[in-house]
């Protein structure tokens, strides 16, 4: 009774993605094999691992629009480190670097310069996708080693690598947002900054941390991306921040802050994802399906409001 | 009581007044109004009605069913029972749009205009008047709001943005808007929250004027003072029932508030004064212009420091730096005789200080979080380690809190949005309890709560007492300073102009202080 009211959002996603799961194994035959479920996952897990980053910047009451230029830059960036001799881990290591120090800066942009998030981020968006056509002259990185690009191909106990991955940042912020500091203070400074500055909470490293963290998901994503599509493509990530939005809004995170959960972004995500592959698998529309997209999104939306008000 | 009662003796009263007075016909009744949200019953029958050119107070502790009698009236929920007539004709209020068409309008704390706009666009919002060429007739706009607002006495200029207007002028522009659509009734929701007590005279002398326009007028207030200053009749609501409905000229205070709560006011302040401990702050000479300079006082253990100054005097300012949240320019603080350098809050916390804000739906709660998190929002360093938050702990001080200062809550877990004004309160207490504060800083606690949950609050002040705390109390309320403080610190224009002992409280010594007319060497300091 307590699980089901303290997790009641969760609880109807949850039904919705069971629903549509029924729906599509009915209707198609090919959807509930091993092959699809594989390809749904795999499909899913990298805008996955960006949903998470982005849940966390909505709870802080933000919002960060560079994920997508911040995945593309990864993966132009750690394929061309491995074309150019460098090893496979330091190169990993590197984009990592490179894609916290991004994320840093729109932290201080944000805390220090005070620009509002969705400025910040739009210009570090737009930059950052400037930054990786320069740096590959817009033309495709190829030729990388065998090792990387069979990463994306194995299965870790017993499901496939990205999906894995995906998993592992999946309990590691659920951790970091039930049980750490760093989580209370993301919720404190995302539900109300001046409270949480009065409370002596660190509003500065609160803030860095958050979009450092979103960063990171970006590049752990575009790293993902570069081993599954065995290249450096500069258009790669396009849009993943409106894709991101859209799970951890449907998952239940407000954009005014301080609400907001890691499960119900996944749930976000895998019913998005379902959604689109059954719909490809039914051989429907797939302008249709967009339509239906931007209708579940603001459904999520509106039923929301339409709850809370009846509370009222 | 018995809700039958009610119209019987509005009847009644009524026939006194069209006896005494010539334009008393009523403009509003509301007759046997029900209204009930699931598991609460907020009205059980309220009869409630306003005559022309009269001012009808409304009174009631908060969930007494004030609001919500009002919102009826405003067309914002519908009754469930119960007849509206409007001038003895009956009608069905369903929506805003509706209760406007009859001339119903309402003035809130949170000033309802579109900000951006002027003057003179708010009046006329909506419906803007044209030229024959189509275009906006600005000066048709302005010549008729400038005439409304002349007629009322009003200097503002209808090109004026609203934004640029002080919060005071941006309620008398919403009254003269209501004036203008030829409203029968405008209700004042808590008028003078934000105001000044000069601005509170220029409000007074508006509603007199319109008084004098026949306009009904229905004023809601927690300050009992404002209901004697302005109202003719008075309400009283208790439990969404009707208590009585009094002439103000025939009653005091102690009838009204014993009718409210079932207490009488002389409870309200008794405050057992322990006696004073060791120094616990110290501050000397602190200073940021132009908001205060040089100020000087000490704080002891056991007592209540009154602060008290009107709006914009600098009070609040002085300990905000106190706490950290302001930076200091110069000066020193000293917490049980060692210097504190308190830049940030974060300092002001480790040194014991814990401030309770003046607003604390913005700055002292996170609404949208849970009771347990709000509670240990200022102790998270001290419950977690390596990063990680202590659950146990975390859940353990959140229910002890709980239960020691009676927050009704269904659970810890609750989001703090949904509880009540004087639990909210008692949330921030507990979170400067949890983080085991010495020194606590009370920012107008009592503001814009009712009779029953400021007897909470006062009764909190005293639980923090007996635990040895230090209390500091910043109010615009004289008569709070001067029920619970020993000492009370006067503040005028960001200077200290006395120090007044509680033996010495008398009222109009300190408004003279705090209006500047006494200088400060007539201040003893202590």
């Amino acid at each position: 009774m307590k699980f089901f009211r303290t997790g009641f959002a969760e609880g109807i996603l949850i039904l919705i993605l069971l629903a549509f799961f029924v729906i599509f194994s009915f209707t198609s035959p090919s959807f509930l094999t091993v092959n699809n479920l594989y390809n749904l996952v795999r499909q899913v897990a990298i805008i996955g691992v960006v949903s998470i980053g982005m849940t966390i910047v909505i709870i802080s009451a933000g919002i960060d629009l560079s994920v997508g230029s911040i995945v593309g830059f990864s993966n132009i960036l750690v394929a061309m480190l491995m074309t150019h001799g460098v090893p496979i881990i330091p190169s990993i290591l590197i984009t990592f670097a490179a894609g916290l120090v991004l994320g840093v800066i729109n932290g201080v942009l944000i805390h220090d310069g005070r620009v509002p998030p969705f400025i910040a981020t739009l210009g570090m968006m737009t930059a950052v996708r400037g930054l990786l056509m320069l740096i590959s002259g817009a033309r495709m990185v190829a030729g990388l080693p065998r090792p990387f690009l069979n990463f994306a191909q194995i299965n870790i106990l017993w499901m496939p690598s990205l999906f894995f991955v995906w998993l592992v940042v999946i309990a590691l912020s659920v951790v970091m947002t039930t049980v750490t500091r760093f989580g209370r203070n993301v919720f404190a400074l995302g539900s109300n900054p001046e409270a949480a500055r009065l409370s002596g909470i660190n509003i500065r490293a609160t803030l860095y941390g958050v979009y450092a963290f979103s960063a990171l998901t970006s590049s752990i994503a575009g790293i993902l991306y570069t081993s599954r599509l065995a290249n450096g493509i500069p258009t790669a990530g396009e849009g993943y921040e409106l894709d991101a939005i859209a799970a951890a809004v449907v998952g239940g995170a407000s954009l005014m802050g301080g609400e907001g959960t890691i499960l119900g972004t996944v749930l976000g995500a895998l019913i998005i994802a379902t959604l689109r592959n059954g719909g490809d698998l039914l051989g429907i529309n797939p302008f249709i399906l967009q339509i239906a997209i931007g209708v579940l999104i603001v459904a999520a939306v509106l039923i929301d409001q339409l709850t809370k008000r009846k509370n009222a | 009581m018995d809700a039958g009662e009610a119209p019987e003796r509005a009847l009644f009263l009524s026939g006194i007044e069209s006896m005494a007075e010539q334009s008393s016909a009523t403009v509003v009744s509301m007759t046997g109004i029900r209204k009930s949200f699931p598991g609460v019953q907020a009205l059980k029958g309220v009869s409630f009605s306003v005559k022309a050119g009269e001012v009808h107070g409304l009174v009631g502790e908060n969930g007494a069913g004030k609001s919500t009698l009002i919102k009826i009236l405003m067309g914002a929920y519908s009754k469930d029972d119960g007849t509206i007539a409007i001038e003895g004709k009956e009608v069905e209020i369903h929506n805003p749009l509706q209760a406007k068409s009859q001339g119903m309008a309402a003035v809130y704390q949170d000033v309802m205009l579109a900000r951006h706009l002027s003057t003179g666009e708010n009046f006329f919002l909506g419906k803007l008047p044209r030229t024959p060429l189509g275009l906006v007739d600005w000066k048709k706009i302005h010549q008729v709001t400038r005439e409304t607002l002349k007629d009322l006495d009003l200097s503002i200029d209808p090109r004026m943005l609203v934004r640029h207007l002080p919060p005071a002028q941006q309620e008398m522009v919403t009254i003269a808007k209501a004036v203008y659509e030829k409203s029968k009734v405008i209700v004042f929701d808590e008028p003078t929250a934000l105001l000044t007590n000069e601005q509170v005279t220029g409000l007074f002398a508006l509603i007199k004027k319109l008084k004098k326009k026949n306009v009904g007028v229905i004023y809601i207030s927690h300050r009992l003072e404002e209901i004697f200053a302005i109202c003719d009749r008075v309400t009283i609501l208790k439990d969404g029932e009707w208590v009585d409905t009094l002439e103000v000229s025939q009653t005091d205070q102690d009838t009204i508030i014993t009718k409210m709560v079932g207490r009488s006011i002389g409870e309200m302040y008794s405050i057992h004064h322990p006696k004073r401990g060791e120094k616990v702050l110290e501050a000397r000479g602190l200073t940021r212009e132009p908001r205060f300079r040089s100020v000087d006082f000490d704080l002891y253990q056991g007592e209540i420091l009154g602060f008290f100054g009107l709006v914009g005097s600098g009070r609040t300012d002085i300990l905000r730096c106190i706490f950290g949240a302001d930076r200091a320019e110069s000066g020193e603080i000293r917490i049980r005789g060692l210097r504190a350098p308190i830049n940030s809050p974060q300092r002001g916390i480790r040194a014991g200080i814990g401030l309770l804000p003046e607003n604390r739906q913005t700055s002292g709660l996170g609404m949208s979080l849970a009771v347990d998190i709000n509670i240990n929002l200022a102790s998270y360093d001290l419950i977690s380690r390596g990063g990680f938050v202590n659950l146990g702990e975390e859940a353990s001080r959140a229910r002890r809190f709980v239960s020691d200062l009676i927050i009704r809550t269904p659970s810890i877990k609750q989001k703090v949005r949904n509880l009540s004004g004087g639990n909210q309160q008692k949330v921030v207490v507990a979170k400067w309890l949890s983080r085991n504060s010495d020194i606590f800083i009370f920012d107008e606690p009592t503001v814009g709560v009712d009779v029953g949950a400021k007897m909470e609050i006062y009764k909190l002040i005293q639980t923090l007492l007996a635990k040895g705390k230090a209390i500091i109390l910043v109010s615009s309320y004289l008569p709070e300073v001067m029920g619970l403080a020993d000492r009370i610190i006067v503040v005028y224009e960001g200077n200290v102009t006395g120090t007044v002992l509680r033996s010495e409280f008398e009222e109009e010594k300190i408004l003279r202080l705090a209006s500047g007319i006494v200088n400060r060497a007539n201040g003893q300091k202590l």
